[in-house]
């Protein structure tokens, strides 16, 4: 029998009974359907934290006041500042593993404009802290060394406050706005950037010089800095000497004891990086197991119905065998009716899976990338699925004696 | 072709039924050369069925030596059996046996599907089988709109379909009255003229009368074997259908 008769042979047979047939088949296509839209959140999922690890940059080190254990924080991070801005400068002027190093201080305020107003995340910083961060500006200047010197009341903006205070398309350079009743100046607008990995807008901040930030908007102790230091490697093979210069040089300014441990913490964005991606990784993987367990459950329905198949229609196996059906045919007969279950299963569920997909992504806003290569694989495994489960059955079929299937009642 | 087209030699089967051992057959030896019309009787239980089956390939003896067309059969494999199934022989069931649901061509071409043959020679020959029992009009009616004359004519163009040089035939007529017997029985005749060996079972004498040769069974053995004249089979004109005993 040429494999197009067997095909049309498995095809009326399964047409016999189309209902049983659909729902069988239904197994299948929700199996693959889930197969590909759970592959395609995880994948959009990994994809967007990928892409917004690489704009925040590979060589990026942050140093934190307060000290951290293998199982944690221990008294929170910066409840008491460690860090000095002597510790800075010796960062800077010591570590050569080190290009730039910047403070970070954040505080939430709002910010006026004549008619607006705006709470966004106000940081004071060094003009280094835009070099490590590869942020550029839309418009005007950047912060300068002198603004910190002097303290100048002078701001960066990011778009997502230029929008709210001034207008979308607004020019914001050269405009006043107050933070805490001061009037600043407006000498820069940064190019917009996105969000972060967490999900936290880049661009809705406002830049100034620390020395500003502490005499203006939130104070501290002189020689202490109440925030974190911000650190570039030369490149990004140069981080973890970074890390290892920096440590050393604040365990030996700090005077911690030797085998005591460290009263600052140091996290590497891109170790981080690799932890969120693989802990996106791990739910791709879960939500791929559950879809391959739904389709594997379509597998078994295949299964059980061709079992049932094979007994109700032993005597026409009996006949088919008794006119000249060798057992090969008669396990193709099967093998092909239901491989045609899961292929048709497949090509159902290709498309109702890329649906799916596309109305999660729609409606929640999920990420969602769309895999050729798991679409691919579905279809395959969909088919590997109809020959593992259907063997058992057409085995079945094929080993029976013809006087017996005969006989059969 | 040198010998018998059958040679059996003290053939048995044995049925175990737990721990019971049923003899279907306890002794059977049978030369039977082509063209041959036999008539096998016996009463009910002597195993005349299972001789056909063995015969017909769809089972094998627990004992003994079956050589069809000068091969020894209890020695080949299921795909070898299928093959002399499908090529050398042709089995015509008491119950028809044709597949539901599926037109009267459809079940003529069946063997030819598992011969290999193209879809155009399949239903050219499986046409040419029809017409051939007198069906060319019904080719594709399915079995549960025919009579069961029909359906065993049917049968019959599945059986010769292949051109089989045997034709094994478990009461042929045994579901069918006396008139639509006869039809069988003339039909079975024709291809007797054309040197196809035919080998049926069947209770009813007047049946019998149309083979050359009678065998009687008997408790799984041979009882008796004897030649004849056979009469020549005569299809009541349709006007008298139906009633006659
Ligand atoms: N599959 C089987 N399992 C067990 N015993 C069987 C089987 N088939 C047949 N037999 C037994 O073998 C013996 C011969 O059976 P067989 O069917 O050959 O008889 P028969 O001559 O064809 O009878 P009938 O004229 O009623 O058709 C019987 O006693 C029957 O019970
Ligand atoms: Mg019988």
């Amino acid at each position: 029998m040429s494999p197009f008769q067997v095909l049309r042979v498995a095809i009326r047979a399964l047409l016999r009974n189309k209902l049983r047939s659909f729902l069988t088949t239904l197994g299948v296509i929700i199996g693959v359907s889930a197969v590909i839209a759970m592959v395609a959140i995880g994948e959009g999922a990994k994809a967007r934290v990928a892409e917004a690890f690489a704009s925040m940059g590979s060589n990026i080190l942050i140093v934190l006041s307060g000290s951290t254990t293998a199982g944690g924080a221990r008294g929170g991070f910066g409840s008491m500042p460690t860090l000095t801005w002597e510790d800075l400068k010796a960062i800077r002027a010591e570590a050569s593993a080190v290009r730039y190093a910047a403070p970070q201080l954040r505080s939430n305020s709002p910010v006026v404009s004549e008619d607006q107003n705006w709470t966004t995340s106000i940081n004071g910083t060094s003009p280094e802290y835009f070099q490590i961060r590869g942020w550029a500006l839309a418009s005007g200047s950047m912060l300068s060394q002198s603004d910190v010197d002097s303290g100048t009341k002078v701001v960066l903006l990011g778009q997502t406050v230029v929008a709210k205070l001034f207008g979308a398309s607004a020019d914001a350079v050269g405009q006043t706005v107050r933070i805490k009743n001061f009037p600043f100046q407006v000498v820069g607008v940064l190019a917009s950037k996105g969000q972060s990995p967490m999900g936290h807008d880049y661009d809705d901040a406002v830049y100034m010089p620390h020395s500003t930030f502490q005499a203006k908007i939130q104070g501290g102790l002189q020689k202490f800095i109440p925030g974190s230091i911000i650190v570039s490697a030369a490149s990004s093979d140069d981080v973890p000497r970074a890390e290892r210069q920096i440590r050393n040089l604040l365990r030996d300014r700090h005077r911690v004891p030797v085998g005591a441990d460290d009263d600052f913490s140091i996290r590497n964005l891109a170790e981080m990086a690799s932890a969120r991606q693989e802990g996106v990784e791990t739910i791709t993987t879960l939500l791929l197991a559950i879809a391959a367990v739904s389709l594997l459950v379509g597998g078994i329905g295949i299964m059980n119905i061709m079992l049932v198949s094979v007994t109700e229609r032993t005597r026409e196996i009996g006949i088919r065998m008794a006119v000249g059906a060798r057992p090969r045919d008669v396990l193709a007969q099967f093998l092909v009716e239901s491989l045609t279950l899961t292929a048709f299963g497949g090509v159902v569920g290709v498309p109702l899976g890329v649906l799916a997909a596309n109305l999660l992504s729609t409606r929640f806003g999920w990420p969602v990338l769309l895999r050729m290569d798991i679409i691919v694989i579905a279809v395959a495994f969909s088919g590997v699925v109809g020959v593992a489960f259907g063997m058992y059955p057409a085995q079945k079929a094929a080993r029976l004696d013809p006087i017996d299937a005969l006989r059969f009642e | 072709m040198a010998g018998p087209l059958i040679e059996v030699e003290h053939i048995a089967k044995i049925y175990r039924m737990g721990e019971v051992e049923v003899h279907a057959l306890r002794d059977v030896s049978l030369a039977i050369v082509e063209g041959e019309s036999i008539a096998v009787m016996g009463p009910s239980g002597s195993g005349k069925s299972t001789l056909m089956n063995i015969l017909g390939c769809l089972d094998r003896p627990s004992r003994g030596n079956y050589r069809l067309a000068g091969r020894e059969v209890s020695q080949l494999d299921r795909n070898a059996l299928a093959r002399l199934r499908n090529r050398t022989l042709g089995f015509v069931f008491q119950n028809f046996n044709l597949l539901a649901r599926t037109s009267a061509l459809e079940n003529v071409e069946l063997p030819l599907l598992y011969a290999g043959l193209s879809g155009r020679e399949r239903r050219a020959r499986a046409r040419e089988a029809l017409a051939r029992v007198g069906l060319g009009e019904r080719a594709h009616h399915h079995p549960n709109q025919m009579s069961g004359g029909q359906q065993q004519r049917v049968a019959i163009a599945r059986a010769l379909v292949t051109r089989p040089q045997l034709i094994v035939a478990d009461e042929p007529t045994g579901n069918l009255d006396s008139r639509t017997s006869v039809e069988i029985m003339a039909l079975f005749q024709e291809l007797g003229r054309n040197g196809i060996t035919l080998l049926l079972v069947t209770h009813e004498a007047d049946i019998a009368r149309y083979a050359a040769r009678v065998v009687v069974m008997r408790d799984g053995r041979v009882q008796s074997d004897q030649r004849q004249q056979p009469v020549e089979a005569v299809p009541a004109p349709e006007a008298e259908a139906g009633e006659a005993p």
